[in-house]
């Protein structure tokens, strides 16, 4: 499952501690892609090019080819003599150029084909500055990718994580490459369960620096936050409803520890489920109509299941003795989960249909495992060499990928929706 | 509640513009010909960083005499256990004493549990050791509203280490009085 086809090792100049990512595995058919590098990119470094390959690679869906220097290099506005291009062995090519503007602005064009079918699939032209060329190629392979894919890319997505250096928590938003990595919190307290409202806009989390749980809400864009459960007791595990006006949180207020549904600026309390264990991590599912949670009352902790307006929980997990942090995938046919298998914990993936489990890691202390907006990968803290490392597998187990970090212990990553 | 937030970098702002990534989206069956349609803005959203202030000292006198059972504060647990052992029983009694012949006292009691596991359930196991140290000082006497039981889960070991020994260090309650936290 994880043969090693591919190996990157991605450097990023950025002000904060870097995320590099790893390959370690990748599938086993994958579109293989002539990527010429965009004219005139070289005022645009590292290249868009180069920035769009890596994206497609890491998907484990595509493989860039290597290409000959190619005089006059073809751009999106050459026609394309396709019989060549298949004699390269290439399935599809992406095409373009970058242009300075007067203004001192760039415009990016690119084309991407079709060359099995011989036809071009489309391409856009994109005005930019300096700084926002790797937003741009984002933009570029989520287009290739979804022409050649049909589904989705997630190229152009963020990721926030905890990283914990020495004593000092930060809450970073990141690209979903680790790129760009921004401090949204620096604490001396811990952070913890960040989670993205479905607009993309707002983390919220649970943040110990008032020497207890607190949950918050955080504007990643002013950088305004509020509280918005601070009741007596513990205050954890937030999770947003699918419309991001309300959030089920975990409250310690009536003791033990149990779930109720609060409204985003903090109102409206209310308990959802009553029970003597701990119920906790809960979710909801993407139609909104059921929570996934934690839960010890049957003496071990395991997902339970239950109507979101309240009602009798129902049983999820069966297989061993530990299983914790459920996450239902977009589409909500499959639970990934932390599971305990000996004394490992990896994550494991439920097909809710046919009841079949995967485990889908080979690392053994996971935790917190996400989703990317497409359901293709899922996001994952583990520990490697004494160190908390990202990591990633896609949701057929056979992508591998390893983003770490420099310094510090990265941890709690969260993926978050498309933007649109 | 020293929430005082100040920026960290102003000029991240500066990189990246407002919301809103607009993604032309060419029709499968129309493929563009000769130029792509009319240029784009290419947006990105910017992250404000903001950071709690640093907590200062903040010395409290009482309760701190080493000969004194009071200024013992921890109470260690089994693995998997929420009882209070027999051993723990005179420090608790002693500080529900001490709850009740000082009415205006406050405690916070902060429950830990060790680090293996999922970070939330450890928050519930956590929650359910200082709930038990709570319940235990409210039958002795003290006052409900004078305790607060938190957990901080995994989060603030007191012992780093991987180990049996290490996890047993770190599956405590902490009990904390008024300006001691």
């Amino acid at each position: 499952m994880t043969r090693l086809l591919a190996f990157l090792l991605f450097w990023i100049p950025a002000a904060h501690a870097q995320l590099t990512i790893e390959i370690t595995g990748a599938g086993a058919q994958r579109i293989p892609i002539a990527i010429v590098p965009f004219a005139g990119e070289a005022a645009l470094p590292p290249g868009i090019g180069t920035i769009v390959r890596a994206d497609l690679e890491r998907s484990g869906l595509f493989r860039g080819l290597e290409l000959p220097p190619l005089v006059p290099e073809p751009t999106e506005a050459t026609s394309i003599n396709y019989s060549e291009w298949r004699s390269r062995l290439a399935d599809a090519l992406l095409v373009g150029s970058v242009q300075q503007r007067p203004d001192g602005r760039f415009e990016v064009r690119f084309r991407v084909h079709d060359v099995v079918k011989q036809q071009p699939l489309g391409g856009i032209a994109y005005t930019l500055n300096k700084d926002q060329a790797r937003a741009t190629a984002h933009r570029i392979s989520d287009f290739v990718y979804e022409k050649l894919t049909g589904e989705k890319g997630v190229f152009s997505t963020r990721i926030a994580y905890v990283v914990k250096r020495g004593n000092r928590y930060e809450l970073q938003i990141a690209d979903y490459d680790g790129a760009n990595a921004e401090t949204a919190l620096a604490s001396f307290e811990p952070i913890i369960s960040p989670v993205w409202s479905p607009d993309g806009k707002r983390v919220a989390y649970v943040s110990f620096e008032n020497k207890k749980p607190v949950v918050y809400i955080h504007s990643l864009a002013d950088g305004r936050r509020h509280v918005v459960a601070n009741f007596k007791g513990s205050n954890s595990a937030p999770a947003w409803t699918p419309d991001g006006n309300r959030l089920a949180v975990v409250l310690s207020r009536e003791g033990g520890s149990q779930l109720f549904m609060i409204n985003a600026d903090g109102s409206g309390v209310r308990r959802l489920a009553s029970s003597t264990a701990i119920d906790t991590e809960p979710r909801f599912s993407p139609d909104g109509q059921s929570i996934y949670f934690t839960s010890d009352r049957g003496g071990t902790p395991q997902i339970y299941r239950m109507p979101a307006s309240g009602g009798e929980p129902q049983r999820v997990t069966f297989e061993g003795s530990y299983n914790v942090s459920p996450r239902i995938s977009p589409d909500g046919k499959t639970l990934a989960y932390i599971t305990r298998n000996d004394a490992k914990f990896q994550v494991a993936l439920l097909d809710l249909s046919t009841r079949q489990v995967q485990i889908l890691t080979d690392s053994d202390r996971d935790e917190s495992p996400s989703f990317s907006p497409n359901g293709r990968m899922i996001l994952l803290a583990t520990v490697i060499g004494e160190r908390g490392v990202l990591s990633a597998v896609s949701a057929d187990g056979r992508v591998k990928q390893r983003l770490s970090t420099a310094a510090g212990d990265v941890r709690e990553p969260a993926w978050g929706p498309f933007i649109e | 509640m020293r929430a005082m937030f100040y920026v960290l970098s102003a000029a991240s702002l500066l990189v990246l513009a407002s919301c809103a990534t607009e993604e032309q989206k060419p029709a499968a069956t129309a493929p563009v010909e000769g130029k792509p349609g009319a240029p784009q803005e290419v947006q990105t959203q910017p992250v404000k960083p903001v950071t709690p202030g640093k907590p200062g000292a903040s010395p409290f006198a009482a309760l701190k005499d080493p000969s004194n059972i009071l200024s013992k504060r921890s109470v260690y647990f089994e693995f998997d256990k929420f009882d209070v052992k027999p051993e723990f029983r005179p420090l608790v009694e002693a500080h529900a004493k001490f709850l009740r012949e000082n009415p205006s006292a406050k405690m916070l009691i902060q429950g830990n549990a060790d680090e293996r596991g999922s970070r939330e359930y450890n928050v519930g196991l956590g929650q359910r050791r200082s709930d038990a140290v709570k319940k235990m000082l409210t039958l002795l006497g003290a006052r409900e509203d004078q305790i607060e039981a938190v957990s901080l889960g995994e989060e603030k070991p007191s012992c780093a280490e991987h180990t049996e020994d290490c996890w047993a260090k770190n599956r405590r309650d902490d009990m904390l009085y008024s300006g001691e936290y």
